[in-house]
């Protein structure tokens, strides 16, 4: 592989740029070729998965590279590669990718975390039938994603976006012999399709707008300025301009796919799926790519913004991600399978990465979501070796003890929940964290996301506190002595634990590496950057919530281990509330009712009308035909033959009658003679008279 | 027109009628005969001595005779049972009546072709029998020829004709 | 009237008289009479012609009434043989009955 790194600032293409689409191309490669493989070649098609993504991995540190040293240089660096797919007329349909710090660091992510996933995944689907075709779905994913993360191109973007729906759909429902696993998957594409309808509406407005699909093309974007400034100028419904509806719209495509409230239906479902594609698609990548979304097209979302203020679709985007935040915490304090607790958990995570998008800004946003994504991989991953080391128990009333039956997987899972609830300053939860509540104490339009964020911290740290009082402390409340899982397992989760603590470092206050990366500024390591007024009182305020918030769980939970059966502490405090929330708040309830039981009598309806108008018409058009028919036979047998016949019988009487005129007598025939001698005479003296 | 022509024409007229309305047959050929004679004269008195004297040689002399003998030796001198004439007899008579008419009318309306009224315009031609013998033998020698040969065909035939033929063998 | 006309009309009469025998009587013999009739009004017409047509003496008309009752004798005598051999077959003259070559 030959690539040149230059360091000139381009708005060309360099040619790792050029080359960009390998990166999702082999994945997509391998999973074309695992497709036709024979089912007992296991170890090929695990082979080809893994090596095709490493592949990427590899091609994906070259071209963080190439970002890194332009970066370094002081140099912008935004390839981009364009080219025209398709002509109607003057309208171009045009395809790209694009190389900028944003893409760079979530290619790297993801090649990264889905490449210790898929290793994860040889060792936990071990027993399973259907190895290969898992890792044909895998491995389509894999591909998807990464062309969701280089797309250039709207279209392109929503292509892959759609793909990644689609094996999303195949893995949730991977086990399809379950009727719950059906369900789940076919509940899973049809809410992100709600989502998606919004998505291409804005997609279509943007580029009946702007002119074109793609979003760098030397200005010529529809993203960049001058388009902009062109949608800023376009009023629409409700006070709204033309780049605040779409980014309205557009939010509307990446709530579905990230769980925000009311789309987030989805994602606990989506749980039936083997545990890596829960890790893999529902903590790290695919609900990720909602954020990615709103990062890529932030420039129209913020477009408009006064110094200081921010637009309407930022507000929206904020106050969703805010409410996502504290209402899916508060429905993962009372549930008891342990992967819907990490479920419900990564909602919650969504809607703060939502919220920072909205009032920090890319960078805020995006520290979270690559945080995010190592440490909940890690906590889905763990919770994947629980449930195989418990024997597939998932229950966590069923649990217990497996601190030291487990010690590694405990080790790396205790890492994950830690830097889940934002431990200070040793795990990186905490500096992403603590970033959007920085955000949010800044945000002008009001303090209610702040308050709500902080709220949605304390919830985290408990829940995540009894989550694991519930596994790992106590006694072993299973039926069986649980067993540790093999190294397959166990050093994927070491190397996530790992970064889980060490991303904190790039995005500390003191080397905010991140943020200067992804903005393109210049960075340096100094300490007075925590002598900014107010972030000792922030970063005190959320020590003390996660504190408050473990010290709280413990207290309740702590070593306690109650049965299955016995009702939980709070539960016996509350019942009522408790109830609410294990059932999860009546969303799915008031969904069935109302949208799906519309559905149900639309459909109804419909087949009604199929069945009594359309089919009335049918059979009406046929019976017409019969009739038709019967009327031609009529005519037929009736009218043409008995005429046909009539006409031959009067010939034959007209012969008949003529026959007479034979009568074989000489004087008839004589007396003819003698009429037409006389009649010809008449006439031949009348005609000479003149 | 003399009294002659009126008394000859009518003795024709009324043989022709009884010829043809006469129940008995054998009444009907002498009517016939009658009408010959009364043809004889009229030619006679045109002046065509020698036709009116063919006629009655011919005409009563032979086929009057030969008319005769046809009906006995037919039995028609027995009245048949049904009436002598045809179930219709409408249609001949309105046919001839129609042929009177049309020949009638072309005769009187044709003043231009014939001579005036009053005597004999043109003169009477003096017509011997050598004049026709030399006509026959010259001028006509081919009809006559043909004529013989016709006569001869007819004898033969009319032998054939009424032979007695032999009885076929059954 | 000239006299010609008298004879026309004579000879006409006498025509249409033999026509009408021929057409009405029953006898087959008595229809050979009526032709015979005919035949002899058509003589008539031919002497009446010539004697007061344009050159009596080139006895065209004389000829052709020659020629016709010699004709005319034949066909009686062919006739009457074909009626009496008729009659030989059917016993009968009656032209009614007659009508074997009924179509």
């Amino acid at each position: 592989m030959q690539e040149t790194i230059s360091f000139t600032p381009q708005l060309g293409a360099s040619t790792i740029a050029q080359l960009l689409w390998l990166v999702p191309a082999m994945p997509i490669v391998a999973s074309g070729v695992i497709a036709v493989l024979k089912q007992p070649k296991r170890r090929t098609a695990s082979a080809l998965a893994i090596g095709s993504l490493a592949f990427s991995l590899l091609l994906a540190l070259v071209a963080f590279g190439h970002v890194l040293a332009g970066w370094a240089h002081g140099a912008a660096v935004r390839d981009t590669w364009n080219f025209t797919w398709l002509q109607f007329g003057s309208t171009n349909v045009d395809l790209g990718w694009v190389l900028d710090p944003l893409s760079a660091v979530m290619l790297v992510m993801v090649t990264f975390v889905g490449l210790l996933i898929f290793i994860y995944s040889t060792g936990y689907m071990a027993h399973d039938q259907n190895y290969t075709r898992f890792f044909c779905f895998l491995s389509l994913f894999a591909g998807a994603m990464l062309g969701v993360v280089i797309a250039n191109s709207i279209l392109l973007f929503f292509m892959c976006w759609e793909l990644v729906g689609l094996t999303s759909y195949l893995l949730i429902g991977f086990w399809y012999q379950k009727p719950s696993a059906a369900a789940a998957a076919k509940k899973a594409f049809l809410t992100t399709r709600v989502g998606d309808v919004f998505f291409l509406l804005g997609i279509v407005w943007l580029f009946g707008q702007t002119g074109t699909l793609l979003f760098y093309n030397n200005g010529a974007g529809s993203i960049e300025p001058h388009a902009l400034l062109g949608l800023l100028l376009e009023r629409s419904a409700f006070g709204l301009t033309a780049a605040g509806a779409i980014g309205l719209l557009i939010f509307a495509g990446a709530a579905g796919k990230s769980g925000q409230f009311p789309l987030h239906v989805w994602l606990p479902d989506a749980m039936e799926g083997p545990t890596p594609v829960s890790a893999l698609i529902h903590a790290a990548t695919m609900v990720a790519a909602g954020v990615y979304l709103i990062a890529r097209v932030y420039p129209l979302m913020a477009a408009g913004a006064l110094t200081g203020g921010t637009t309407t679709a930022l507000t929206v985007v904020t106050w969703v991600g805010a409410f996502t935040a504290v209402f899916a915490a508060l429905i993962a304090v009372a549930q008891n399978d342990i992967k819907r607790i990490l479920a419900y958990s990564t909602v919650s995570q969504l809607g703060y990465m939502m919220a920072g998008l909205g009032m920090g800004g890319v960078a805020v946003g995006m520290f979270h979501l690559i945080t995010h994504a190592f440490f909940k991989a890690l906590l889905f991953m763990g919770a994947g070796s629980v449930i195989h080391g418990c024997y597939e128990e998932q229950d966590v009333r069923r649990m217990g003890g497996l601190k030291s039956a487990m010690p590694a997987t405990f080790a790396t899972y205790a890492i994950g929940m830690l830097a889940l609830c934002g431990f200070p300053l040793l795990f990186s939860g905490f500096w992403s964290k603590d970033g959007i509540l920085e955000a949010a104490e800044h945000f002008s339009v009001s303090k209610g996301p702040f308050y709500m964020l902080v709220f949605g911290a304390l919830l985290t740290a408990f829940y995540m506190t009894r989550q694991v009082s519930y596994v790992f402390f106590g006694i072993n409340r299973g039926s069986k002595n649980a067993h540790e899982s093999p190294k397959s397992m166990t050093v994927p989760l070491a190397i996530l634990a790992f970064f889980a603590i060490a991303l904190g470092a790039i995005g500390t206050p003191a080397w905010p590496w991140f943020r200067a990366f992804i903005e393109n500024r210049n960075v340096t390591f100094e300490g007075s950057g925590f002598n900014e007024p107010g972030l000792y009182a922030l970063m005190a305020t959320s020590t003390l919530v996660v504190f408050l918030g473990l010290g709280l769980g413990w207290w309740l939970y702590g070593n306690k281990s109650p049965q299955a059966d016995e009702p939980d502490v709070l539960e016996a405090a509350a019942p009522l509330p408790w109830a609410w929330l294990r059932d999860r708040l009546y969303i799915d309830e008031f969904y069935g009712m109302t949208v799906i039981a519309f559905y149900g009598w639309w459909a109804r309806v419909a087949d009604w009308l199929d069945r009594r108008v359309w089919g009335g018409v049918v059979s009406a058009v046929a019976w017409a035909f019969g009739l038709w028919a019967h009327l031609n036979r009529f005519l037929d047998t009736n009218v043409v033959d008995g005429s046909f016949d009539k006409s031959c019988e009067e010939l034959s009487t007209g012969g008949g009658l003529l026959s007479r005129m034979q009568s074989g007598r000489v004087q008839t025939y004589l007396r003819l003679l003698a009429l037409a001698v006389v009649a010809l005479a008449a006439i031949l003296i009348w005609s000479s008279r003149s | 027109m003399s009294v002659v022509f009126y008394f000859v024409a009518g003795l024709s007229v009324a043989g022709a009628l009884a010829a043809v309305l006469l129940k008995n047959t054998v009444h009907c050929a002498l009517a016939l005969t009658l009408a010959f004679a009364g043809l004889a004269l009229l030619f006679l008195e045109l002046d065509a001595q020698f036709a009116g004297f063919a006629q009655i040689l011919i005409y009563i002399g032979a086929v009057a005779i030969l008319v005769v003998f046809a009906i006995l030796l037919t039995r028609g001198s027995e009245t048949p049972k049904d009436g002598v004439f045809s179930r219709n007899p409408l249609v001949g008579l309105v046919t001839a009546a129609g042929i009177f008419a049309v020949l009638g009318w072309a005769v009187l309306h044709s003043t231009s072709v014939l001579p005036g009224p009053g005597g004999t315009p043109a003169a009477k031609p003096n017509v011997t029998v050598m004049d026709i013998g030399n006509a026959l033998m010259g001028r006509y020698v081919l009809p006559l020829e043909i004529v013989a040969l016709l006569l001869t065909a007819a004898l033969i035939g009319a032998v054939i004709v009424a032979m007695h033929e032999k009885e076929r063998a059954r | 009237m000239n006299p010609l006309t008298g004879y026309l009309l004579v000879a006409a009469l006498l025509f249409a008289i033999g026509l009408a025998g021929a057409l009405t009587r029953r006898n087959a013999i008595l229809v050979l009479i009526g032709i015979e009739l005919m035949l002899n009004a058509a003589n008539l017409n031919l002497i009446a012609f010539w004697r007061y047509g344009p050159h009596p003496e080139a006895l065209t008309g004389m000829m052709f009434a020659i020629f016709s009752i010699a004709v005319a004798a034949a066909e009686a005598a062919v006739g009457l043989g074909l009626v009496i051999s008729i009659h030989r077959h059917t016993h009968t003259t009656d032209l009614d009955a007659m009508n074997r070559m009924k179509g």
